[in-house]
């Protein structure tokens, strides 16, 4: 207790160099945290791309290839679900709902998904989360469009403007369906999801425009004008991929191995969870960089702090003698500069950790809505551990100078050397 | 050297009086011999009981830099009976009468309650440090007084003054002195004078 009294005024008089340390300890915290923070919400944000949803179906092909293009809109559908298949789906007894996924057409380079108004309900993302609009609506009319954030940031639309619509994902020149225009209904807020980048039309109006078509070609003499076919029979003869919710999570593999089996078409059901696993395998590099990132800030951050509170220790040489002189044993010297480097290294803590906290409160959204990377305020796991390395480290930093008095009252006596 | 005796021990720089304050302190064990103080053998203790022995029976007074700078002048003070109960115990027991003990110390070496009640340690002349220097190591009445050049600092007039103040002090509670200095003239306050050159092995 007299220790810490004397420790406390004597850190008193010392205020600048006090306050730097705690600067230099709560930014070598700060980045440390930061660093670690970011690459679990990244892992955590792709590993929860989709959340909610049981199983994904799609045509037989690869878990990771059906993931790529009915989620992350990479690559292409090889073939399609029939509407008997989904339908037969859909009427399983496990099965609580699902959400058709038509894909194929895009608009300057985003992709859209023909879907059910069902897909704003339950398409569900990190700690599930669902979809929110930013403005407007759901789509109600046969050619209303809702756009993903990064649409309408990138492109500028806003609800009530017009887009047309182009037939296939890409290339130089493709064939527009500029005859059936669509209108904005609604923008989606940001989700850090490829759902951002994505247009969402109803399944009805994928059909629509693709009426007077026929394997990729207008077909001539038959043209169906934008009114005309709302009054066509819109149901759709296929869809690319259908998310599935069930009843219950314990039926998933038998649910999963019964549409593996369905005896009328090849089809493909994976849990999306661990095909996200999979697919985080492949682009695992990108955490493997941060994971030396954050070694390397470890090293440096360490290093300010160490030489921050040597510094500071090394001014207190002279107390030293005084209180040795009065009796003082070498191990309360010894406590006492330990006692101060812990002091200086709970105090950065706490601050790196409210500055952290201070910062991914303000910045969440930008990050969000710009890079698309979700930030939780809630610590990582990983976090703690650093928090007691950083710790125990503060505290070993103490040592060095406490061993050094040590030896030094030991050799010098009670001479005060400067 | 008998109790209540004050000795005054002189020798040119590098003739080991630090060293030989150091060892009396046991601070420093010899690498042979052995020491003896007050009816005690530092050779047969412990680094640690060395520590409670200082802390117990001896006060020390540096050549500068005696004091820590973030205290007020009677907290310093204090600090001189804060590792030891029994000194505590003769500066009066309680905390109160510890510090009234200390001000009266302070009172008698020349400090008057204007200087230390108002200032900060940091902001006391050298001459007036010496003093809160002086009042710390004779706070619980040890023994023996350890000093270390600590005149060194002030003009020949203060030098005397303080000197005397000092030497008064130890009378009253028969502190044994022992006061190394460069400074012959100092010599005449003292009951007996060595020249450490000339008796290198002295305990």
């Amino acid at each position: 207790m007299r220790l810490l009294s004397l420790t406390l005024k004597s850190m008193r008089q010392r205020k600048a160099g006090v306050a730097l340390t705690i600067f230099t300890v709560a930014l070598s915290v700060f980045l440390l945290l930061g660093v670690e923070r970011v690459r679990t919400d990244a892992r955590q944000g792709f590993a929860s791309t989709v959340s909610g949803t049981d199983l994904l179906v799609g045509a037989r092909s690869g878990p990771v290839t059906l993931l790529l293009y009915a989620i992350f809109h990479v690559g292409e559908a090889t073939n399609n679900i029939t509407w008997k298949s989904y339908q037969d789906i859909r009427s399983m007894p496990e099965v609580a709902w699902t959400v058709p996924l038509s894909l194929g057409d895009s608009h300057r380079g985003f992709r859209v998904t023909g879907t059910t108004s069902d897909f704003f309900v339950h398409y569900h993302y990190g700690r599930g989360n669902p979809l929110a609009f930013a403005r407007g609506r759901p789509f109600s009319d046969l050619y209303d469009a809702v756009i993903g954030s990064e649409v309408a940031r990138q492109l500028h639309y806003k609800v009530g403007d017009r887009i047309v619509l182009s037939h296939g994902l890409g290339g130089a020149n493709l064939a527009s369906h500029a005859d059936k225009p669509f209108r904005i209904s609604g923008v989606l807020s940001p989700t850090g999801t490829p759902v951002d980048a994505s247009i969402a039309v109803s399944l009805e109006a994928i059909e629509a425009i693709h009426v007077d078509w026929h394997s990729g070609i207008r077909l001539p003499g038959m043209e169906a004008s934008a009114d005309q076919a709302r009054h066509m029979d819109l149901t759709p003869k296929a869809i690319t991929a259908t998310l599935v919710g069930l009843h219950s999570r314990l039926s998933a593999f038998a649910v999963q191995s019964a549409i593996n089996d369905y005896p009328e078409e090849p089809l493909l059901a994976v849990l999306p969870g661990v095909a996200l696993g999979e697919l985080w395998h492949l682009v695992g590099t990108a955490e493997s960089a941060l994971r030396v990132v954050s070694a390397m800030v470890l090293l440096v951050g360490m290093s300010g702090m160490l030489t921050a509170l040597l510094g500071m220790l090394g001014e207190r040489r002279r107390e030293m003698a005084v209180l040795r002189a009065v009796g003082a044993s070498t191990k309360a010297v010894f406590a006492l500069l330990v006692m101060e480097s812990t002091l200086l290294t709970v105090a950065g803590m706490a601050a790196g950790v409210l500055l952290l906290d201070a910062i991914t409160a303000i910045a969440h959204n930008y990050l969000l809505a710009t890079l698309g990377l979700v930030i939780d305020q809630s610590p990582a796991p990983g976090e703690w551990p650093l928090l007691v390395l950083v710790l125990a480290l503060g505290s070993l930093a103490g040592c060095i100078p406490g061993w050094i008095a040590y030896r030094r009252s030991l050799a010098d006596g009670l001479q005060v050397r400067l | 050297m008998a109790r209540g005796q004050t000795l005054f021990l002189h020798g040119p720089s590098g003739s080991g009086k630090s060293t030989l304050l150091g060892l009396l302190a046991g601070v420093l064990a010899p690498s042979s011999g052995d020491v003896h103080i007050l009816d005690a053998s530092f050779g047969s203790m412990s680094a640690a009981v060395r520590d409670r022995f200082r802390a117990n029976h001896l006060g020390y007074i540096f050549q500068q830099f005696n004091l820590l700078p973030f205290l007020t002048p009677v907290e310093n003070v204090l600090l001189g009976c804060a590792w030891s109960a029994e000194r505590s115990k003769r500066a009066g027991g309680t905390h109160a009468r510890m510090v009234e003990e200390a001000q009266r110390l302070l009172a008698a070496l020349g400090l008057g309650a204007h200087i230390w009640s108002r200032a900060k340690t940091g902001e006391l002349s050298v001459g007036q440090q010496q003093r809160v220097a002086a009042a710390r190591a004779l706070m619980g009445g040890p023994e023996l007084l350890l000093a270390d050049e600590p005149t060194s600092a002030l003009d020949a007039s203060s030098r005397d003054a303080f000197l005397k103040l000092l030497l008064d002090e130890c009378g009253l509670h028969g502190t044994s002195v022992v006061f190394v200095s460069h400074d012959m003239a100092l010599a005449r306050h003292f009951d007996r004078s060595v020249a450490l050159a000339s008796v290198p092995q002295e305990s």
